[in-house]
């Protein structure tokens, strides 16, 4: 069963009719990437999956349960962890208290020191800016902590929007060896990127977004190679 | 290392804010007090009582002090619901000064059942008080909730002043219906709490003699209770928010609200929970309040709420700890002027003044720092 399925989803940003229709599947262990220009509704999409937007019409189902109508807190409880754009780490908290909230939902504490640990494996870094305040911590660092925070919640799938947006290439790359990292450790990835060349060079399937319209599918090669994908996002001529 | 962690957060939330707190009082008492005794040297005249202006003032000064800040800690308290609910919503609840109000008659009604004889002995007294404050805490608590959720959170989505005309009607709808509650069952509206002889008695804290004058600081037996009321209410809110849970959640739902809902955070829950601790703190103030003045009506609330308001904007609003510093400071500067006005202008304008003078002192600092004393947060989300 699709870790997460969309069927025909249609939402609205305001008055704008964000999404028209998407439907696509995340298979266990995947990394789906969603590529297209500014506003074809990349980030609205994964909004909608977490319930940041309502979907008008059309279903949300993850691990076959419909999860359309659910609040957001409620969808974060079953599983699905959402690295938002833009990082959004709490600025006035501590590194420490960002991770913690991303494991609000878990009661026990000793599971909480643990998945600390391991997110300290993935993010050395972070371990020595614990008691430094988010909003001080240098753009790589915000993602970094924004990526660890998502993975406090042992998500089923992990959703990631923009994570190399503002960053210098050096760290674009390493954001993108840490994806490629935390999916052979078995986290499935739905990824939204502006990046499209590094996204399909570390996604197994992609999707093409136009105004709220999915316009092309295929295996991360296929579109790699598709002569439209490399003319409008791949920058090639 | 966990160990350290949670050492560090524990002393972090009960330590910190009593030293805040006391560097809090001392500053703004070190400071005020100063400059009024700078202001008595370069004006100093004879004034009443064969005494000189600077005579007069070292005489009082340390009397006034106290009773500033007795009143700047109720201030805080009152204070700590508005910036609370700000922090969280960025919406000034209007109301609040009328929840401290509902406070202050859940109290005054709570202690007139009880019926304690007023020369009951002490422990009793406070027992009765105690549960007073509990029973205020609980109903303003509770009365802030069902505000939230009436008034308030049908109109999240609204522009911003539709929610703060609708905690004006509320502020109007809970005045007159005080009133006619205590109008129906008691044909007044106001209230008097009942008065102990042992709580009014005046308790000699030192006598001493400084730069020729006889000093005494004298206080007020109820106002010990109000002040340590107060610092366990600072304190216990500060542990609350800085090192638990609930009170994580809370700042991260007033930083930023949508990714806290990313968290798993229910959003609605924790505001609910804000407008819960901010009410109860209100509906406990309200009850020292009322043990403090004695006497109360349905229109209590406002001066009170105004001024604690003024106080959270004065430390910074959305800011906890600014919200205690301004109304430390509000207070002490409110105390000193109602002390000193008179003598410093040879009348001409006495302690009814005091306010316009706090005011004016309150505008004067929000000109140099807009965002208040301690508030260099809330630019970057107004």
């Amino acid at each position: 069963m699709a870790v997460l399925e969309l069927i025909d989803v249609h939402a609205y940003y305001g008055h704008i009719h964000a999404l028209k229709g998407i439907s696509f599947k995340v298979e266990p262990g995947e990394i789906v990437t969603l590529i297209g220009a500014n506003g074809a509704g990349k980030s609205t999409t994964l909004r909608t999956i977490s319930g940041l937007v309502r979907a008008r019409h059309g279903r949300v189902l993850l691990n076959g349960e419909d999860i359309t109508h659910l609040p957001p807190h409620e969808i974060v409880a079953r599983g699905v962890g959402h690295v938002p754009e833009g990082r959004r780490v709490f600025p006035q908290l501590t590194v420490w208290e960002n991770l913690e909230m991303g494991a609000y939902t878990v009661k026990d504490r000793r599971e909480v020191a643990r998945r600390m640990e391991f997110v300290f494996t993935i993010f050395p870094r972070l371990k020595e800016r614990l008691h430094q305040k988010g909003g001080t911590l240098s753009g790589g660092e915000q993602q970094m902590l924004a990526i660890a925070r998502a993975l406090m919640m042992q998500p089923r799938i992990l959703l990631m929007d923009e994570p190399s947006m503002g960053l210098a290439p050096i760290l674009v790359e390493s954001i993108f060896e840490v994806i490629r990292q935390l999916n052979q450790h078995g986290t499935t990835i739905l990824l939204v990127e502006q990046n499209a060349h590094m996204a399909l060079q570390v996604a197994h399937r992609g999707y093409v977004l136009e105004t709220g319209r999915i316009v092309l599918e295929g295996t991360a090669r296929e579109l790699a190679n598709n002569p439209q994908v490399q003319a409008a996002y791949l920058g090639m001529h | 290392m966990r160990k350290a962690i949670s050492q560090s957060v524990l002393y972090q939330a009960l330590v910190v804010p009593l030293i805040q707190l006391f560097v809090f009082v001392a500053i703004s008492l070190l400071v005020i007090g100063s400059v009024i005794l700078i202001l008595a040297a370069l004006f100093n005249r004879p004034v009443t009582g064969g005494m000189t202006l600077l005579q007069f003032v070292i005489r009082t000064l340390p009397q006034v002090a106290i009773d500033g800040l007795v009143i700047g800690f109720l201030y805080a308290m009152i204070a700590l619901g508005y910036t609370m609910v700000y922090g969280v919503l960025q919406f000034i609840n209007f109301a609040h000064s009328e929840i401290f109000m509902v406070g202050a008659f859940i109290g005054v009604e709570l202690m007139l059942a009880l019926a304690i004889p007023s020369t009951a002995p002490l422990m009793l007294i406070m027992a009765g008080i105690l549960l007073a404050v509990a029973a205020g805490m609980v109903g303003s608590g509770l009365l802030a909730v069902v505000i939230e959720r009436v008034a308030y959170r049908p109109l999240r989505g609204a522009p911003r002043l539709v929610p703060l005309i609708s905690a004006i009607g509320v502020s109007f709808f809970l005045q007159d219906a005080v009133r006619a509650i205590e109008g129906l069952l008691n044909n007044a509206f106001y209230r008097n709490y009942p008065s102990f002889p042992i709580l009014n008695q005046q308790i000699q804290l030192a006598t001493f003699t400084l730069a020729g004058q006889p000093i005494q600081m004298q206080i007020q037996a109820k106002v010990i209770f109000i002040i340590i009321a107060s610092l366990v209410m600072l304190t216990g809110l500060n542990f609350v928010v800085n090192a638990t849970r609930l009170g994580r959640a809370i700042r991260a739902v007033a930083q930023d609200r949508p990714t806290a809902a990313l968290m798993g955070v229910d959003v609605d829950r924790i505001i609910m929970l804000t407008f819960l601790i901010g009410g109860a703190l209100g509906g406990a103030t309200g009850v020292l309040f009322g043990i403090r003045v004695g006497r109360i009506d349905p229109y209590v609330g406002f001066i009170p709420g105004i001024k604690a308001f003024t106080a959270a904007v004065l430390g910074g609003i959305g800011n906890i700890t600014g919200a205690m510093l301004g109304g430390i400071v509000l207070g002490v500067l409110e105390g000193f002027a109602g002390a000193y006005l008179s003598q410093f202008t040879g009348g001409a304008f006495g302690t009814e003044y005091k306010d316009i003078f706090a005011f004016l002192i309150l505008i004067l600092i929000l000109m140099f720092r807009p965002t208040g004393l301690l508030g260099e947060q809330v630019g970057q989300k107004a």
